[in-house]
């Protein structure tokens, strides 16, 4: 009886350990941008005052606010591209037979997997050679080298999970295959694209090693580079109120989206590293 | 009749096949376009002697940008190149301990958290969204809020641990070569050991109940249990976390890049790669880098497979 009771004591001590580990930088971030003047430089453990400065400073100096547009628009466009690449060719390797499916899928994987440093250098000469350095443009199109095999890979196995013959009747009703595609499996493959769409979301809206590469200014930057880049009047003066508050922006939107999508989340990602 | 269904038959079945080559044929381009061109351009670059400025200028110069040896005219030779460089391989090695320490650490509280998560407890939904919070914020922004809380003079992690004693005086902890590596071991570690977490969590619950049922009736111990029982059949999902995490630190950029700046002791092959080619104006240098990592990734890739033996139809 007191060994079962120790036991629980135990295990809602690790679960305790578990949930502020996770929790406490951001809420250390959200307490400290919260903080004005010099009161940053005193360390608190809670929450002491909710002076907007930070956030009024961040969003009116600077092109930060232009900043949090580029990333959404280079985030949807990306997500809408992979999508509609990505649903037809996974419908043609799930539903239709052919040699060198599981070859295709197997390279796919292996592009979304390898280093993007390996393409830094050729990818700037393409970048270059069509106009897009510096335009948001070359970050939509990087950025699908890890979007889109990963969402070809889960609407494959997505679909390739849906019940044989589905399709039959209509194919021998003469229906082209991109009505198949449309009437029948589209409506059926919302949840799987929900999911991916959220995760090409999200990897988008975190890029780093591209959007630094292939942008020059500041007004073109995403997020995460403007964040990394945010600098004081001088070099030794770094704007720890203004970083603070920066991130929880960006964060905000973000952690919101995951704990509405958990579930969806979860199995995408599990459906993305296992079942494919 | 027979011959009118054949002959229908065959149409859409040509149909079908046209249809196939219209629908993979865009994301095949694109991809064909954005990964497998630029890869080959680059391990071509990396036997040039192009520059950031002039790229078409580029002349092929073999393997010297690899390794090269110079006779000067008092006799000595001296070589130069990639693997005679000795900031290339301290990134390599570098980055090899990086991914073995940080993978490893991760799988084991990974395999923590799941299996709490894999209990009925109340409030479970709650640890696992607090879980996921780690996942979901962006790794720059990670970096600079551990930035903020590693400051050696206003950062709360040296308050605490002065406070419970475990330090006599503050540590700059990412600038400090001693402790820059540490540094970027937690904050990977606290950002990726939900996703860890998550696969995990997803192998377990594939498990069979009555098993443990069964355990539990013979009097077996939970730790042996967890052993002998739960390991073994967790495996393929732990390999496939392990291979994807591995890969993914082995590339390990932005962490790197924003909370250790120009630290040697921390600095990696994507690192020493993305400088020489764009802050050094060492455009084929850091192009053979980039070759060199290709290589090492894929033949740790290889290896895992192969020992694994991963099917992708199977999984």
């Amino acid at each position: 009886m007191r060994m079962r009771f120790l036991k629980t004591v135990g295990f809602y001590l690790l679960v305790a350990v578990i949930i502020v580990e996770s929790v406490f930088p951001f809420y250390y971030a959200i307490i400290t941008a919260f903080k004005s003047g010099n009161a940053i430089f005193h360390v608190d453990y809670w929450p002491t005052s909710f002076s907007l400065s930070n956030y009024a400073a961040v969003l009116t100096q600077g092109v930060f606010a232009r900043n949090i547009l580029n990333s959404l628009f280079v985030a949807c466009v990306t997500v809408a591209l992979s999508l509609i690449l990505g649903t037809t060719a996974g419908y043609a390797l799930a539903r239709f037979r052919f040699g060198g499916r599981k070859l295709l899928l197997f390279a796919m994987l292996s592009v979304s997997m390898f280093p993007q440093v390996a393409v830094l250098a050729g990818l700037f000469e393409v970048i270059r050679a069509l106009g897009l350095y510096n335009s948001l443009w070359s970050l939509v199109l990087s950025y699908l080298i890890f979007t889109l095999p990963f969402t070809v890979w889960v609407l494959t196995a997505f679909l390739r999970d849906m019940p044989k013959g589905l399709e039959e009747a209509a194919i021998m009703d003469g229906a082209s295959p991109l009505r198949i595609l449309v009437q029948i499996f589209l409506p059926l493959t919302t949840p799987a694209m929900v999911t991916t769409g959220l995760l090409a979301f999200i990897t988008a809206w975190n890029e780093f090693l591209f959007a630094l590469t292939f942008t020059s200014n500041d007004a073109q930057r995403t997020v995460p580079v403007a964040i990394a880049l945010l600098s004081g009047a001088t070099e030794f003066e770094v704007p720890w109120g203004n970083i603070m508050a920066a991130s929880v922006i960006v964060t905000v939107p973000l952690v919101v989206l995951v704990l509405i999508f958990q579930r969806r989340i979860v199995s995408g990602l599990t459906a993305g590293a296992i079942k494919g | 009749m027979a011959a009118g269904f054949a002959g229908r038959l065959s149409a859409i079945l040509r149909g079908r096949r046209f249809a196939v080559l219209l629908f993979l044929t865009p994301m095949l381009v694109t991809l064909a376009g954005i990964a497998a061109w630029p890869l080959v351009r680059t391990i071509l670059y990396g036997f040039t002697n192009a520059s950031l400025s002039d790229l078409d200028a580029a002349r092929f110069i073999g393997f010297r940008n690899y390794l090269d040896t110079l006779t000067l005219r008092s006799g000595r030779t001296i070589h130069t190149g990639l693997l005679a460089d000795p900031v290339w391989w301290q990134a390599v090695w570098n980055t090899l301990r990086f991914a073995a320490i940080s993978v490893s650490i991760e799988t084991v509280f990974g395999t923590i958290v799941a299996l709490v998560l894999n209990q009925r407890f109340p409030g479970r939904g709650l640890v696992r969204a607090a879980v996921l919070i780690p996942w979901a914020v962006p790794t720059i922004v990670s970096a600079k809020m551990w930035a903020w809380m590693m400051n050696d003079q206003f950062g709360i992690l040296n308050d605490m641990l002065m406070r419970l004693g475990l330090l006599s005086h503050p540590i700059a902890w990412t600038a400090s070569p001693d402790t820059a590596f540490l540094a970027v071991l937690i904050v990977d570690i606290w950002k990726s050991t939900p996703f860890m977490a998550l696969l995990i969590l997803a192998g377990l619950q594939m498990l069979p109940r009555d098993v443990y049922e069964a355990a539990r009736v013979d009097g077996v111990s939970p730790f042996r249990a967890f052993f002998d029982i739960t390991l073994p059949l967790i495996r393929p999902a732990l390999l496939v976390a392990v291979i994807f995490r591995a890969l993914d630190a082995l590339r390990i950029f932005d962490l790197i890049y924003v909370l250790t700046p120009n630290n040697a002791r921390t600095e990696t092959m994507s690192v020493f790669a993305q400088q020489n080619l764009f802050s050094f104006d060492k455009f084929a240098y850091g192009s053979a880098a980039s070759t060199l990592l290709f290589l090492v990734v894929a033949l740790i890739t290889l290896l895992f497979v192969t020992l694994g033996q991963l099917d992708p139809e199977r999984g």
